[in-house]
């Protein structure tokens, strides 16, 4: 089958790999028909997530058929089309218990701090993801979702991790009804952070990004104010005369550890990989939301050490929300408000790419080419 | 607040998942009885049959019910990273060999192409052919920094060489 190879940094290409097959009771083999390059992935393509194996393939994201299914699967069958969550979950250890999915503890054998993710290195449990024709999705009857009849397969996608991950973003500033939100990042997953900020009664709501057109298409699919911070002498100085001196209410990080905007964040976190990525877009939450306000971080960080501006999360008094989404957790809400048309993921998606181009895919999302907000991978068997 | 004398009848769903209990809001523990106290005692899913090679983490006292099988560890990259395991996630001993490893593991990978009489085509796999057709100043730029550091390292090596004859 043809599956996205992972060289070494900033190299992949598409290559013929073995068929995956059923290791586990509760595995299922989906056969992809869509699958997404996520912001996090360019962590991974720049090789500044620890344990990236040359060999493997990438993509969390992604929807397809089941084709085959282990012993125990009881919940799907064989010509299901299902959206696949980018957690993989058990669904019985103490975490998954407490409805934290992307907290499990039996998906990932090499780290205690993450998750098993699909194609996410193998710091988060060494497995292949849904960059390719065919993918083996383990514990198939916790996570995976049976795609509603009339939903498309475009809005499905979308709601493995960018639409949950934008909403938990949300829903973890703690919003209340009148809030000052500030989301810094106008990739997919600020886009819809900033959207569903709205949904939990924001009174304002203001993203911070350095690229143009995703600013212009964060404004007019969001309806939030925008600002480009590279017009900006101080973007936090610029933050708290905006919120008349006092700072917003609630700071959301949907940047991560490719964060720009600051020279010596860049050269030891992006460049030299010694601290676990450019902590810019935190540094500016924690310094320009309001004391005692609350911060929330799903930007994707690696181990282990940052340099972040503890001091003034302890003498401002903030409360800092983090974590992976627990897409499962989600789900059910979301799909409604997809039906319901609150909510519109699609109009995210800009490139529609055969997988088999996915080297120019990667070129064209990480260079944040062509108007670029969010690439699709097609494989051939869902072309035709 | 001013702002909520706003209307905000253009943006759908308003305020729909407006809850006023929801401070801090989630992940709030469900259990306050800390039913992770009880330990490493849940009911298991059934184990994966561990057939590869798959490094733990020390910090937990099994490899997980299910793992991945993408790529076990191999060659020198797969001694460091052997070596990186015996730390735990906390320590720099852990992760500094790792990301190490995926820079060897980059080499590995290129003498395996060739081995195999593959012979890799970077500039496709970096996605220069988009590069070109939407930035193709980017990568005349990119193409002539390149060619220059090759360059001066060319005639710094033959300096080099030059003078050890002499
Ligand atoms: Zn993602
Ligand atoms: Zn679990």
């Amino acid at each position: 089958m043809l599956a996205m190879n992972y060289r070494g940094p900033q190299r992949v290409r598409i290559d013929h790999k073995p068929y995956p097959e059923i290791k586990h009771p509760q595995d299922a083999i989906v056969r992809v028909t869509r699958s997404c390059i996520c912001g996090s992935d360019l962590h991974l393509y720049n090789g500044n997530v620890p344990d990236t194996r040359v060999g493997s393939t990438f993509g969390h994201e992604f929807i397809g058929v089941v084709e085959e299914i282990g012993p125990d699967v009881q919940k799907l069958k064989v010509g299901d089309t299902v959206l696949v969550p980018f957690n993989i979950a058990c669904g019985k250890c103490a975490f998954c218990q407490q409805g934290l999915f992307g907290n499990c503890h039996e998906s990932n054998p090499e780290a205690t701090a993450v998750g098993g993710i699909f194609g996410y290195s193998h710091t988060a449990g060494g497995y292949d993801g849904g960059q390719a024709e065919y993918v083996r999705v383990p514990y198939a009857d916790v996570s995976p979702t049976v795609i509603p009849p009339g939903m498309d397969p475009d809005d499905a996608v979308l709601l493995t991790d960018v639409v949950p991950t934008g909403y938990q973003a949300a829903e973890m500033g703690g919003i209340q009804p009148g809030d000052t939100v500030v989301v810094f990042g106008a990739g997919p997953v600020g886009i819809m952070a900033a959207k569903c900020s709205w949904l939990f009664g924001a009174g304002r709501v203001i993203v911070i990004d350095h690229v143009e057109y995703r600013l212009e298409f964060v404004k007019n699919y969001a309806n939030c104010e925008v600002y480009n911070f590279k017009e900006m002498d101080d973007p936090v100085l610029f933050l708290k005369k905006a919120t008349d001196w006092m700072g917003a209410d609630v700071c959301i990080d949907a940047v991560g550890a490719e964060a720009a905007g600051n020279v010596i964040q860049t050269i030891t976190g992006r460049k030299g990989l010694l601290q676990a990525g450019s902590a810019t877009a935190l540094h500016w939450a924690i310094n320009s939301v309001k004391k005692g306000g609350i911060v929330s971080i799903v930007g994707v960080y690696g181990p282990t050490g940052n340099m972040v501006p503890v001091g003034n999360i302890v003498n401002k008094g903030l409360s800092i929300r983090a974590n992976q989404t627990s897409v499962k957790r989600l789900l059910p809400r979301l799909i409604e408000h997809v039906q319901n048309g609150v909510l519109d993921p699609k109009a995210m998606i800009t490139h529609r790419v055969p997988l088999e181009d996915v080297a120019d895919a990667y070129r064209i999302f990480a260079d944040k080419l062509d108007n670029c907000i969010k690439p699709v991978l097609i494989p051939p068997s869902a072309r035709s | 607040m001013e702002n909520l004398a706003k209307n905000f009848s253009h943006i759908k769903g308003w305020g729909i998942d407006a809850d006023p209990k929801n401070d801090p809001t989630y992940p709030m523990k469900q259990h306050r009885t800390d039913e992770e106290q009880k330990g490493y005692n849940w009911e298991r899913p059934a184990q994966q049959p561990v057939d590869i090679e798959v490094l733990h983490s020390n910090e937990r006292p099994n490899v997980s019910a299910v793992f991945g099988t993408s790529a076990p560890p191999r060659g020198l990259s797969g001694m460091l990273r052997r070596y990186a395991f015996t730390y735990s996630e906390s320590s720099w001993g852990h992760w500094l060999p790792l990301i190490m490893a995926d820079r060897v593991n980059a080499v590995e990978g290129i003498l395996e192409d060739l081995k195999r009489g593959h012979i890799p085509n970077i500039f496709a796999e970096k996605g220069w052919k988009a590069e070109w057709k939407h930035n193709p100043k980017s990568l005349t730029q990119k193409v002539l920094v390149g060619t220059l550091i090759t360059g001066a390292a060319i005639l710094l090596l033959r300096g080099r060489n030059k003078s050890r004859r002499d």
